[in-house]
């Protein structure tokens, strides 16, 4: 198991240093100069080329980008052009909570949707299989900005039972910190949570006529141990691994709920920046963000093989 | 239809007119079919695939999917008890108790993800309402009883670390862990090697001397029926063809079936020769001639073969389901 995960974080490294290049160029082709965007209405060139020496920006697009990787080896993502902020504070201080909606919204997706892909299995060709399909197709198209709208109109405008915007971090008041994040965790959940369903439902379809579960049957097992311990516990290895997956996805899409429910956030954090041109901003981001994915992955590899036996070794 | 269950004391378990079919299909899977089973003996349910002998015994068990099945008829007598097929709240009772079921596939019958140990030691307590450790104990002790070597280590290790035949071991401790009065064995030794095959039989056979327990043994492996059965019923799509004790239905079998199927396994001793077959295939479901389902096959195909033989005494104890059961006699009459 050690040797398979050396193997894959090993893996992980080229793929990092690809990705870097990648989001690196793409920057350099994007419109707009974020020293015009800095120098102010005047544009004097003086200062122009002052701050075009400052950061660099003259030096060739290789040596620029040698210069700021070896920065990022030694955990410095530069600063901010706009703020002038280290990229990693930033980075800090809205990472966490961007986690905490994440954390919440897959709360959300697992609570609703693995019960409701275990119940449609068993209920296979019943009505309450095809409600359960219904719901989660509707999960799946409904958009989240339009679901999150909505819910904001209905929930805090016409009841007024929850806040529709802002954010308090849960360090200073937990209840109210889970308040505030509880719809647009509700609203990023719900989309996962219909994948999930469709995942949990599928992966139980193949277990319950599994010859195990005969066999568990076949003990006079009742059929709720049957299904929650027996077949559960095979159809749950690829949903693990997909749990992981979702996670990370999470991380990068929460952007549009953000915006909406303005949640200072990883998301918000990413648009800003991409409008202002502040690059090494979007890079650290970016950068983050496929770590933090392939991480996931890891992870969920990992889990792979804790929960399937076959593939532990002696 | 089906035999008188004998009034001997020994009786464990009797079947009557086992009459079912699946949900959307026009003619029945299984029709009309009963045995009897008597303590200590092994009753031998022999057919091609899909003559509806698994079915048969996937329905004793209450294992059939409920909403995919229309059970038509059929009574069981078991424990003294008298019950319908589909009373499957009381089959749940007893079935992993004192009614056990193994499987064709020892390969993918036991859980992937528990330890042998915990699912035999679950059987237990399902029906013995003992406590972990207590359990733990008679699975270990039902391992060692199925001669698995070092069954202590076993008992913690899963299904994948052991081979075919250990695997069918297992099922079997797990099975034969409550002290069932009746085992349905379904092809239990098909997937395994030839070796490996006789040696479950002869398990099989040495738990049966020990227990008394009634075996049901299906399978299409007449060398197998030859060596253990008591009784044989030949089925033939979803009709018991022919039923009596293994002597009289190997030595003097009376069905056009039964004799097909007997001269289609290969002999050691005698004049070489061609091998021969039963010609054609098992009709489907929807394709079953409404008479005498084999007559599409039969060699002594007549036009009386288009309404459904009884299955009637030829011999005692011995019942052939055709028009021109006995043959010989019916042989020498048209001679």
């Amino acid at each position: 198991m050690l040797q398979f995960l050396a193997r894959r974080i090993l893996i992980a490294i080229p793929t990092v240093i690809l990705i870097s290049v990648f989001v690196f160029a793409l920057q350099k082709l994007l419109p707009g100069d974020p020293v015009l965007a800095m120098a102010g209405e005047e544009r004097d060139p003086e200062v122009i080329a002052y701050l075009r020496e400052k950061y660099r920006l003259n030096d060739p697009v290789p040596v620029q980008y040698l210069t700021w990787i070896r920065g990022v080896l030694t955990g410095d993502l530069g600063m901010s052009l706009r703020t002038n902020q280290p990229v990693l504070v930033l980075i800090g201080q809205k990472l966490p909570v961007t986690i905490q909606l994440a954390v919440m919204a897959m709360i959300f997706a697992l609570v609703i949707g693995i019960p409701a892909g275990i119940l449609s299995a068993v209920k296979k060709g019943t009505v309450t299989d095809y409600a359960a399909n219904v719901v989660a197709l509707s999960g799946l198209s409904v958009p989240n900005f339009w679901l999150g709208i909505m819910l904001i109109l209905l929930v805090s405008v016409r009841w007024q039972l929850l806040p529709a915007s802002g954010y308090v971090p849960l360090s200073e008041d937990p209840v109210r910190s889970i308040e505030t994040m509880l719809m647009p965790a509700f609203v990023l959940g719900t989309a996962l949570a219909a994948t999930l369903m469709r995942h949990t439902r599928s992966a139980m379809l193949g277990v319950l006529t599994s010859d195990y579960v005969r066999t568990a049957r076949a003990k006079g097992l009742a059929e709720r141990k049957v299904i929650l311990k027996h077949a559960l516990r095979n159809a749950l290895t690829p949903i693990v691994t997909l749990t992981a997956l979702l996670f990370g996805e999470l991380i990068a899409g929460a952007v549009l709920t953000e915006q909406i429910f303005t949640i200072p956030g990883f998301g918000k954090l990413v648009v800003d920046a991409v409008f202002n041109r502040d690059y090494a901003v979007v890079q650290g981001i970016v950068l983050c963000t496929a770590v933090g994915f392939i991480v996931m992955n890891i992870i969920a590899d990992a889990l792979y093989f804790v929960l399937n036996p076959r593939l532990r070794k002696q | 239809m089906s035999p008188k269950p004998p009034s001997h004391a020994s009786t464990l378990l009797s079947v009557r007119d086992l009459t079912f079919r699946f949900r959307g299909q026009t003619q029945d899977v299984v029709e009309d079919v009963g045995f009897v089973l008597r303590r200590g003996e092994t009753l031998c349910v022999v057919g091609e695939s899909g003559c509806g002998k698994s079915v048969t015994a996937l329905a004793l068990m209450g294992l059939l999917p409920r909403n995919a099945v229309r059970i038509r008829s059929g009574t069981v007598e078991f424990r003294g008890e008298r019950y319908p097929v589909n009373d499957f709240d009381r089959v749940a009772r007893f079935r992993g108790g004192e009614m056990a079921m193994i499987f064709q596939e020892p390969m993918t019958s036991l859980n992937p993800a528990f330890r042998i140990g915990d699912q035999i030691a679950e059987a237990v307590e399902r029906h013995r309402r003992c406590g972990r450790a207590e359990a733990r104990a008679r699975a270990l002790e039902m391992l060692q009883r199925v001669h698995i070597p070092a069954a202590e280590q076993r008992l913690d290790e899963y299904p994948h670390q052991l081979s075919g035949g250990m695997r069918q071991r297992v099922m079997i401790a797990m099975a034969l862990a409550n002290e069932p009065s009746v085992l349905i064995a379904d092809e239990p030794t098909t997937a395994l090697d030839v070796t490996v095959q006789a040696q479950i039989l002869d398990l099989m056979a040495e738990l049966q001397a020990d227990t008394g327990m009634g075996i049901i043994l299906i399978t299409h492996d007449l060398g197998v029926v030859a060596e253990i059965a008591t009784d044989v019923a030949v089925m033939y799509a979803g009709h018991i063809a022919e039923y009596g004790s293994a002597a009289d239905v190997f030595g003097d079998p009376q069905h056009p079936y039964t004799i097909g199927l007997m001269s289609s396994v290969p002999r050691l001793t005698g004049p070489r020769q061609r091998l021969t077959t039963v010609p054609g295939m098992v009709p489907t479901i929807g394709t079953m001639p409404s008479g005498c389902r084999f007559s599409s096959r039969c060699p002594f195909a007549a036009p009386v073969c288009a309404e459904r033989p009884p299955l009637a005494e030829v011999g005692p104890g011995h019942r052939a389901a055709c028009h021109f059961a006995p043959l010989d006699r019916t042989l020498e009459l048209s001679a």
